[in-house]
């Protein structure tokens, strides 16, 4: 392939000059294929926030906490010092390494089974502890690891594994706002949700994934951007599907855009 | 000669933690050792600048420990019973990433929420390994509050040196009650990182993580390999216990921590009316102190085990002596702390008097 002129008219090694370079992998991300399933948002997600820890220069000083979920290896994708935590516990295994280094910047990264269901407690905690760190919570409405059971943040009516017959809300309880929950807390510096279904919305996520580092490198505390995701394999849709379904479904109930911004912002 | 002082056993715990250069200490209140906070709240931070947190739940206690020994630094919890056993996942965790972390348990009476008095019940747990999967704490049963400042300093070296969880366990008397103690002089704090631990990628190098979880069997097991090497070095290195008047014994009481303090007048009572008593006391209960008891058992008529529980250590003893003496054991529950003089009864009665 390589010298034989493309349809574009441009030979390959044309095409590969440093000034028509429009996308690399950031070298924030190692060289390893994701194990997500095709079209699955946590790829994206890891994508944008390395490319946000690339751009600020930050590789050295990040210190990252992986939960138990689809992300559990987190840690094999981002070039970044991690732990593994147990499900749910992320944000107080966080709190243990920001108190023990404050000048490092500090990210959980969980599901919402992780962070809004048997995570609740040290979630809250941290947050209304106003720890300086970073909570990157993929809301999917599902239990993507596990394989589909109900999470707390699966939609009313929504089917799943364990609500065969859609969630029902008198017996299963109601769609867990985490976010507008935080958000109420004195030490929540910023609360945002965003999504990574199309461009448009990618690009708005990793604005506020930089805001967040930047809110937190100002010790102003907790911040929680929570990222409206997907999960082709367990919703059983294409990954297409499953991006029109986060756009006609999951927006409209978790509504886009900032929940609280710091004090600061305001002005 | 360190400073002396008259001091309670948690204050003395949380002093030891100070001087021991200590940086962080992640805790939640129970009864019977709410003082080890409390202590550290008023004294640690000005002191040496050690980070002290009121957690949550022992369940977030136990996970800040996890993260902040992850960074390489020196840290403590502490809890009772049913604390502890809400730390018990994080203890499987923090054993399979193999962090260095002290914690003490000072047990009290239960099943369940139990009674705040003193008792000896979580010897299993502590011992055989209350979280999932094959690991081991390498635990220190105090008997004084001078152990209870000693075994602080101690557990650091060894948590360290094994890179793993060390129990201290003691109990709610050794915890509220007050004995003169010889305090160490402050140790300055850790400056050195370990290679291991997350403190941010250096330039040119690979990350660092920390992780329990290796999902291919083979390497699973290799982890599994690796922690049962350490294991065996300490069986093999650690084992500490303490002997009395062994030389002409017919009999042997023994116990740990509160049990064996309480045995210890006993014997003696039972040696001024002639008995020839000796007395064992392991001191790390894992690893236990099986040689010892194993050497001992055919020199001897019997062994009385004393515990204050349902007869958990004893399980121990039986194993260690393998049939070559008579092992016989007497506890109380629930927070009752047995009399020297209803030992030495038991003693006449069971095994000088033979009855069955
Ligand atoms: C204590 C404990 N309970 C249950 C599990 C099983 N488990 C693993 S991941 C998971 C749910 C993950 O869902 P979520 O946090 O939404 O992450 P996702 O996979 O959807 O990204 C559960 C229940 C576990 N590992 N540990
Ligand atoms: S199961 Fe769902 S959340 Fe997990 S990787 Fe696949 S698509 Fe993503
Ligand atoms: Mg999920």
């Amino acid at each position: 392939m390589s010298g034989a002129p493309v349809e574009h008219g441009y030979t390959h090694e044309q095409i590969c000059i440093p000034e028509n370079l429009i996308y690399q992998r950031p070298g924030t991300l190692l060289e390893q294929e994701f194990h997500y399933c095709p079209g699955c948002g946590h790829s994206t997600a890891h994508k944008i926030f390395m490319e946000v820890v690339e751009e600020m220069g930050l590789e050295g000083e990040v210190i990252g906490v992986a939960p138990v979920g689809c992300s559990v290896f987190a840690y094999h994708y981002l070039n970044v010092d991690m732990q593994q935590a147990a499900h749910g516990r992320a944000c107080a295994v966080a709190t243990g390494i920001k108190r023990m280094l404050p000048d490092k910047i500090v990210f959980t990264y969980q599901g919402d089974g992780d962070l809004a269901a048997i995570g609740t407690a040290e979630t809250i905690h941290a947050a209304n502890r106003g720890e300086n760190f970073l909570a990157i919570f993929i809301n999917n409405g599902i239990y993507g690891m596990t394989s589909g059971q109900m999470a707390p943040t699966t939609l009313p009516g929504m089917v799943t594994t364990t609500s065969p017959f859609g969630r029902d809300t008198k017996t299963q309880g109601h769609p867990l706002k985490i976010g507008e929950l935080l958000a109420l807390l004195p030490g929540v510096a910023y609360v945002t949700r965003q999504a990574v279904d199309i461009p448009k919305n990618i690009r708005k996520a990793k604005k506020a994934l930089q805001k967040a580092l930047e809110y937190q490198k100002k010790g102003l505390g907790f911040c929680l951007v929570e990222i409206v995701s997907n999960c082709p394999s367990n919703w059983k849709m294409t990954p297409l599907e499953s991006n029109k379904f986060v756009e006609e479904k999951m927006i409209p109930f978790y509504p886009l855009g900032d929940i609280k911004v710091p004090q600061e912002e305001k002005k | 000669m360190g400073e002396i002082k008259l001091m309670k056993g948690n204050e003395a715990l949380s002093e030891a933690m100070i001087r021991a250069g200590c940086d962080a200490y992640f805790g939640y209140p129970i009864t019977p050792q709410s003082e080890v906070l409390e202590y550290l709240a008023r004294e640690a931070t000005n002191r040496t600048g050690m980070v002290i947190l009121q957690a949550e739940s022992e369940v977030a206690a136990i996970n800040m420990i996890y993260g902040a020994a992850g960074c390489g630094k020196r840290v403590m919890t502490t809890s009772s019973s049913p604390g502890i056993s809400l730390m018990q996942e994080g203890l499987s965790y923090i054993a399979s990433a193999e962090l260095p972390c002290v914690l003490a348990n000072v047990n009290r009476g239960g099943p369940g929420l139990g009674t705040i008095q003193p008792a000896q019940g979580d010897y299993n747990q502590a011992v055989k390994g209350g979280g999932h999967g094959d690991y081991q704490l390498l635990v220190l049963a105090p008997c004084s509050v001078q152990e209870m400042v000693d075994f602080v300093k101690l557990g650091f070296e060894l948590a360290e040196k094994y890179r793993g969880p060390v129990m201290i366990l003691t109990d709610g008397a050794i915890g509220q009650m007050m004995e003169k103690v010889e305090l160490f002089d402050q140790m300055p704090r850790k400056t050195d990182v370990p290679d291991w631990a997350t403190t941010g990628r250096k330039k040119g190098q690979d990350r660092t993580y920390i992780t329990s979880l290796f999902i291919e069997p083979e390497v699973m097991e290799k982890v599994n390999l690796k922690l049962q090497a350490k294991y065996k070095q300490m069986r093999e290195t650690e084992v500490r216990y303490q002997t009395l008047n062994l030389d002409d014994a017919e009999y042997i009481f023994t116990g740990y921590g509160l049990g064996a303090r309480i045995c210890m007048k006993a014997m003696e009572i039972g040696r001024e009316k002639g008995y020839k008593i000796g007395m064992i006391r392991p001191i790390t209960l894992f690893p236990f102190p099986v040689d010892l008891y194993a050497s001992i058992a055919p020199k001897v008529k019997a062994i009385l085990d004393v515990e204050l529980n349902a007869g958990q250590m004893v399980q121990d003893v039986i194993l260690s002596t393998m049939g070559k003496t008579r092992v016989e054991f007497y506890g109380r529950m629930g927070g009752i702390i047995p009399e020297p003089e209803e030992i030495l009864e038991y003693f006449e009665k069971q095994i000088i008097g033979g009855a069955k």
